[in-house]
């Protein structure tokens, strides 16, 4: 059977139907004055998941998890946790902790302070917390740094810090906004690891903010893709890649090249879009119920196309001939920018999997572009 | 060249403030500090000796040996001076600790009002320097007097049925001295309070604190730092204060700046206000001292 890509791990409590959400948004709305952060939302979370909300910044992802934590409170709607209604309840007496975007250590206390801050507030017997403290400080690797002040560290370390200490209370959930953001892209890549064994150790709920898709797509068992204030969809990483629900989603996740046109003909299994800007018509599965007649987007992904300097054995469907415009190499892939006789500038990219070409694709070559009809995506929203 | 001249430059930048410090503070202290080793006397100026620079090696050397401590063995001997120290500095102590008590919270509210009123704020903190500081103290006997508006309202309120007696007493300089310095204390604890990162105290409740301990166990602590600065710009200058003990206190008032203005004016007696002025300098040097030791540890600890 086919599969949309590889998957982190199996797990998958949205698809059973038996499964009881840990967290529910219910038609949640916040508003700041005239601002509608969240509009009309409902969204529900399972437990143990890895769940990752993705929009640009302001499109009220951030707001979500202050609502959860706490710190703001819906204008209407509610959430649950765990089956219970957190209306009114202070962040102080809810069982889930945060880890703020700027890390929020305690600049007047030692790494050790912070990470016993927590504990000393629910009134921990003091040999206890000292072996909390220590556990927490072997689990982020900092064991020799327990008596600095935050400003003593780097970056990556505080960060760290900033974690323990939202662990070491043990929360239900743990909240995360934009944890990795401070962090470079070396570290960051190693740090998203690191925060994926950690959640499957502790075996916690995490809900993290962040506006980088990457970070979202490495580490999360769902996505869900905000803006103004909704989601768009909710769904693996996998399937909000290859199978997005919109042109939105499609088009903010990864790279792609649209087609808008009109679908010219159903045959069962099949159908032929009509893109008369571009010149071209695509043959696509019919992933999606259309009849002729209605306008349509198509999306398909740099990597599906093929390039070749060879005419296609069918030029009457998904293909169309054009000029190498630009060329960017990456390394580990290369993309080429193809402007069609239209105009259109079509993005195909080829992974690099072997070291030495014969005869590479240059600049001003007359290349084809084709695909086959299972490569693109066919959008009715 | 080039280089010479922009060290030069910079030498000479660098000089102003020294240069400053030499002219209007060392100079006029060296001359306070000659004048409380004379003598009184009756004469123009009214102490002896007086250096005539024109006489000579021989006339200076005369004029140095008739220096002597006598004014300050004096200060040390009659109580009146040791108490009025004494409770120039507890007066100075009790002011700032109200003064903390009334500002502490103005500056809170400001550095936690909205961004758009902020600057509004700080303008009406800053507005009564506009007003001459001595008609402002007038302005306090005109709301603390038995006829005044204070016990006006407090009897139109039925508070009280007789005046409560305020004016001309220790009461009135503490209330004169909170209201005076008020802004040295609130200025420097808003700044403190402004630029902290309001996240801390959300990660502090994230963390299980009620708003009252996330106030005592981080807002508070990481505002010492302004809690400090503001407390010594109140201590420092009240304990020398003059003006309002001399206008709101009275007779059971006793302060060092009030000492001294009589010893000066009305004793005419230049070299003992001169010792008090001096003993006042050195007893403040111990507070200001600490205040740097403090700005000194705050900025470190900043880095």
């Amino acid at each position: 059977m086919k599969s949309l890509g590889s998957f982190r791990r199996k797990f998958a409590p949205w698809n059973d139907p038996e499964a009881k959400p840990y967290i529910s948004f219910e038609n949640v709305t916040k508003k700041f004055g005239d601002f509608t952060a969240v509009d009309d939302l409902s969204l529900t979370i399972y437990n143990r998941e890895f769940f990752a909300l993705l929009g640009a910044s302001g499109c009220g992802k951030s707001t979500l998890l202050r609502m959860l934590a706490g710190f703001e409170e819906p204008t209407s709607g509610r959430i649950l946790l765990d089956g219970q209604d957190m209306r009114g309840i202070p962040p102080y007496k809810r069982p889930v902790n945060m880890m703020f975007q700027s890390y929020a250590l305690f600049p007047h206390m030692t790494v050790e302070g912070n990470i016993a801050f927590g504990l000393k507030q629910d009134g921990m017997p003091a040999n206890e917390i000292a072996a909390r403290v220590a556990e927490m400080l072997k689990l982020v690797k900092l064991e020799q740094f327990a008596k600095r002040k935050p400003h003593q560290l780097s970056g990556g370390q505080r960060q760290r810090v900033a974690l323990a200490r939202c662990v070491a209370k043990r929360p239900k959930v743990l909240l995360l906004d934009e944890p990795l953001g401070a962090l470079d892209k070396k570290l960051r890549e190693e740090t998203q690891f690191e925060l994926m064994d950690l959640q499957m150790k502790l075996g916690l709920t995490f809900v993290v903010v962040t506006h980088d898709q990457e970070e979202a797509m490495t580490m999360a068992d769902r996505i869900a893709v905000m803006d103004k204030g909704k989601v768009k969809q909710v769904a693996t990483p996998a399937e909000v890649y290859e199978a997005p629900n919109s042109k939105f989603v499609a088009d903010f996740i990864g790279n792609v090249n649209m087609f808008e046109g009109t679908v010219s003909t159903v045959v069962p299994g099949k159908v032929d879009i009509d893109v008369p800007a571009d010149k071209i018509t695509i043959r696509t599965d019919a992933t999606r119920d259309c009849a002729a007649g209605q306008s349509v987007g198509f999306a398909i992904r740099p990597e599906k196309i093929r390039l070749s300097r060879k005419e296609p054995a069918n030029t009457a469907v998904n293909a169309a001939h054009g000029e190498l415009y630009d060329i960017a190499y990456f390394g580990d892939m290369t993309v080429f920018h193809v402007r069609l006789e239209s105009g259109r500038i079509i993005k195909a990219a080829s992974l690099n999997a072997v070291r030495t070409v014969e005869d590479p694709l240059g600049y001003d070559d007359m290349v084809w572009v084709n695909f086959d009809t299972d490569a693109g995506i066919l959008l009715t929203a | 060249m080039q280089k010479l001249i922009a060290s030069v430059v910079s030498r000479l930048v660098i000089s102003i403030p020294y240069l400053w410090m030499l002219i209007f503070f060392l100079i006029p202290f060296i001359i306070v500090f000659k004048i409380s080793l004379s003598q009184v006397t009756m004469a123009i100026p009214p102490y002896t000796p007086t250096i005539d620079i024109w006489a000579g090696w021989q006339g200076l050397v005369n004029s140095v040996s008739q220096f002597s401590w006598d004014n300050y063995t004096f200060l040390g001997s009659d109580p009146l001076y040791v108490k009025a120290y004494l409770s120039s500095v507890i007066i100075a102590a009790i002011s700032t600790f109200l003064t903390l008590l009334v500002g502490y919270p103005i500056a809170y509210g400001m550095a936690r009002a909205p961004a758009t009123v902020r600057s509004t704020l700080l303008m009406l903190v800053i507005l009564p320097f506009w007003t001459s500081f001595l008609i402002r103290v007038y302005a306090w006997i005109g709301i603390l007097k038995p006829e005044g508006l204070l016990n006006q309202f407090l009897m139109w309120a039925n508070v009280i049925h007789t005046p409560l007696n305020i004016l001309n007493t220790n009461t009135a300089v503490l209330i004169g001295i909170v209201y005076s310095y008020l802004p040295f204390l609130v200025l420097p604890i808003y700044s403190t309070l402004e630029k902290m990162d309001y996240s801390l105290v959300e990660a502090a409740e994230d963390l299980g604190c009620p708003p009252i301990t996330a106030f005592w166990k981080i807002t508070f602590p990481l505002s010492l730092p302004g809690v400090v600065a503001g407390c010594f710009l109140v201590f420092i200058p009240a304990v020398g204060e003059f003006v309002i003990p001399d206008l709101l206190g009275g007779s059971e008032t006793l302060m060092i700046g009030k000492t001294l203005w009589n010893e000066f004016s009305a004793n005419r007696d230049w070299p003992l206000s001169s010792a008090v002025a001096v003993v006042l300098l050195a007893l403040l040097v111990v507070p200001i001292v600490l205040f740097q030791r403090s700005e000194a540890k705050a900025q470190e600890s900043e880095k």
